[in-house]
């Protein structure tokens, strides 16, 4: 294996996203793997690293310059194509949709390449997913200040205790239709105009 | 009404107005459209997510529908575009660096595409070591005017100066770090080298090739195929916003929606420059270049197949593909100008009746044939004088790789 072993060269400005599949690439046994934070370098490591794949972030703005590169490249001879197989619609469709796009040397079987994608693409979905959790935690955050803010001054202008406030803004949310947040915006909002 | 939701890519670029002005001034609903803006970073992700089903429409660039139906992308996918987005918009911007040797060499300063390009030879030429220019893509009118520009010129683009491929927005920062000496690339991004990176506008679209297209709206021939109304409609709203947009009166409003921060994100007086056509060309020094960038007039939406010829010559002239007669018509059948009659004939404008014309033979603003009645066509020479006519091709691709092969 270790004789065809494939290099792979991975370009993410993403430091968090590229070490992810890195790790995953090595575990599952690569150990040819150069990974590249900056595009502008492209040319000096695809010189070095001979790689026969290229993982790309697909937000990456230069994926255009990338592509000019290897169409007039004179340092990498053979032609290259994008992802595994042209043909190979649903794949390629998954790959865009997880937002990684690969540049496959033109001749591998697709077989070699394959894993090799599925796992970019695992990852970067992995990494999407946790990305997705960490801004849903803090919205959760901040909607539990605003709410006790709003229990707060539920509180105080109308002498009721802590849970009382709760149960007041609940009813009011759920005889309207609306989110407790959105009820405690309002109750705010409304606080501010026509506060002291 | 119902409404049909369509996914529309897009790039930071002036010439994406008439896509953004028909949703954010109702063309679009009007026809029941709700169109969903995308942004992109870069015309690959266009090209890709285009194919793929991501987008129903995009902006793209001209020649890129004829580059996917030609196979020459990596997703082969037949496309096809049924309206362009205006005519103009791009100019040639250098460093201050390369600006000062050509003054020196004797441009003249005012945007004339001729003498600025034979004094960028002379620069070329004394030259220790390769000028290297920005485009934005490949298959791109940047990359084959600024190689017109240059070829004409008496610079080879291939052999003596480099071209490189960069994204709009980051032209002005390679060019103010010294990677690039110059680029060619739609508005904004020049007049933000000029205000940021000091650099100068050399010359305009405009002056290499008078009214020639640049964007278009491209979408996969097989959703078009299945969609006759819904492309009817995309294409009735782009009109309306093109003339809304070439209205003086509206040039204020256009300019604030695009200068917004989902759009351009950039100053409301930069932005208006490329309405005006009066660009600040750097140090200060301010031009006014008529039809710098033509929304409407002179049949600025509709698809010439002669523009799509053209850009197949240069696709040959600079080896990115095998000449032959099922490629040309191939390319030829990627502009529709029969989706464009179909879509405006019953509002009763002007349409013109040949799918193809004589290109660059126009001196002066002439009328052409149109039903129900002829209309005004600008002028639309190349700065060198030379003249395309689609019917004589092998001609014209014959005559040009003569001019291109080293001298002696």
């Amino acid at each position: 294996m270790s004789a065809s072993e494939l290099s792979i060269l991975i370009i993410d400005e993403n430091r968090i996203r590229a070490s992810i599949i890195e790790d995953g690439l090595r575990e599952a046994g690569h150990t040819r793997v150069v990974v590249l934070h900056d595009v502008n370098q492209v040319a000096r490591t695809i010189q070095d690293s001979d790689p026969d794949v290229i993982v790309i972030d697909l937000e990456n703005p230069q994926r255009d310059t990338l592509e000019h590169f290897f169409s007039l490249s004179k340092v990498v001879q053979r032609p290259i194509a994008m992802f595994v197989d042209r043909s190979d619609g649903a794949m390629i469709e998954k790959s865009v949709e997880a937002g990684v796009s690969a540049y496959v040397v033109d001749g591998l079987r697709k077989e070699r390449v394959k894993p090799i994608l599925d796992m970019a693409v695992s990852r970067f979905n992995a990494f999407a997913k946790l990305r997705q959790e960490l801004a849903d935690v803090r919205n959760e955050l901040e909607d539990r200040k605003l709410v006790d803010r709003a229990k707060g001054i539920l509180m105080k202008t109308r002498g009721i205790s802590e849970a009382d406030a709760y149960a007041l803004l609940r009813s009011a949310a759920m005889n309207q239709n609306r989110k407790l947040v959105e009820i405690a915006q309002s109750l705010i909002t409304a606080a501010d105009l026509l506060g002291p | 009404m119902s409404t049909t939701r369509l996914t529309a890519g897009f790039l930071p670029l002036f010439d994406s107005a008439l896509l953004v002005l028909a949703r954010e001034r109702g063309f679009a609903e009007a026809e029941g459209l709700d169109i969903n803006l995308v942004r992109e970073t870069s015309w690959a992700n266009i090209r890709d997510r285009a194919a793929i089903g991501h987008f129903e429409i995009a902006q793209m660039l001209a020649p890129m529908p004829l580059a996917a139906s030609l196979g020459l992308t990596p997703i082969p996918t037949p496309m096809i575009t049924p309206l362009v987005l205006g005519l103009g918009n791009n100019c040639v911007t250098v460093s201050d660096t390369l600006w000062q040797a050509m003054l020196a060499e004797g441009a003249p300063g005012n945007l004339v595409a001729g003498p600025t390009g034979l004094a960028l030879a002379r620069v070329v030429a004394a030259s220790p070591r390769k000028l290297r220019f920005g485009v934005v893509h490949q298959t791109s009118s940047h990359n084959y005017e600024l190689r017109y520009w240059l070829a004409a010129s008496g610079v080879h683009p291939d052999r003596d100066v480099e071209i490189v491929v960069l994204p709009p927005p980051l032209l002005p920062d390679a060019l103010g770090a010294g990677v690039i000496d110059g680029y060619c690339v739609g508005e904004p991004w020049n007049s933000v080298g000029v205000a940021t990176k000091g650099a100068h506008i050399a010359t305009v679209k405009a002056s290499i090739w008078q009214s020639s297209p640049d964007k278009v709206i491209g979408m996969r021939a097989s959703w078009a195929e299945q969609h006759p109304e819904l492309v009817s409609g995309v294409i009735r709203a782009i009109y309306h916003a093109g003339a809304w947009c070439a209205d003086p009166a509206n040039h204020d409003e256009a300019a604030r929606i695009m200068a917004g921060p989902a759009y351009l994100d950039q100053p409301v007086s930069l932005v208006r420059r490329a309405l005006s056509g009066m660009l600040d060309t750097g140090a200060g020094v301010s031009q006014t270049v008529p039809g710098f960038f033509i929304p409407h007039a002179s049949a600025a939406n509709f698809p010439w197949q002669s523009h799509a010829l053209w850009y197949y010559s240069q696709m040959v002239r600079w080896g990115e593909l095998k000449p032959s007669p099922q490629a040309a018509a191939i390319a030829a059948a990627s502009f529709r100008p029969d989706l464009y009659r179909a879509a405006l004939k019953p509002l009763g404008v002007n349409l013109p009746l040949a799918d193809s014309k004589l290109e660059a033979n126009r001196q002066h603003a002439g009328p052409i044939a149109g039903v129900p009645s002829p209309f005004t066509m600008l002028p639309d020479r190349f700065f060198d004088g030379e003249v395309f006519d689609p019917d004589q091709l092998d001609a014209y691709m014959t005559r040009q790789q003569q001019a291109d092969l080293p001298a002696g």
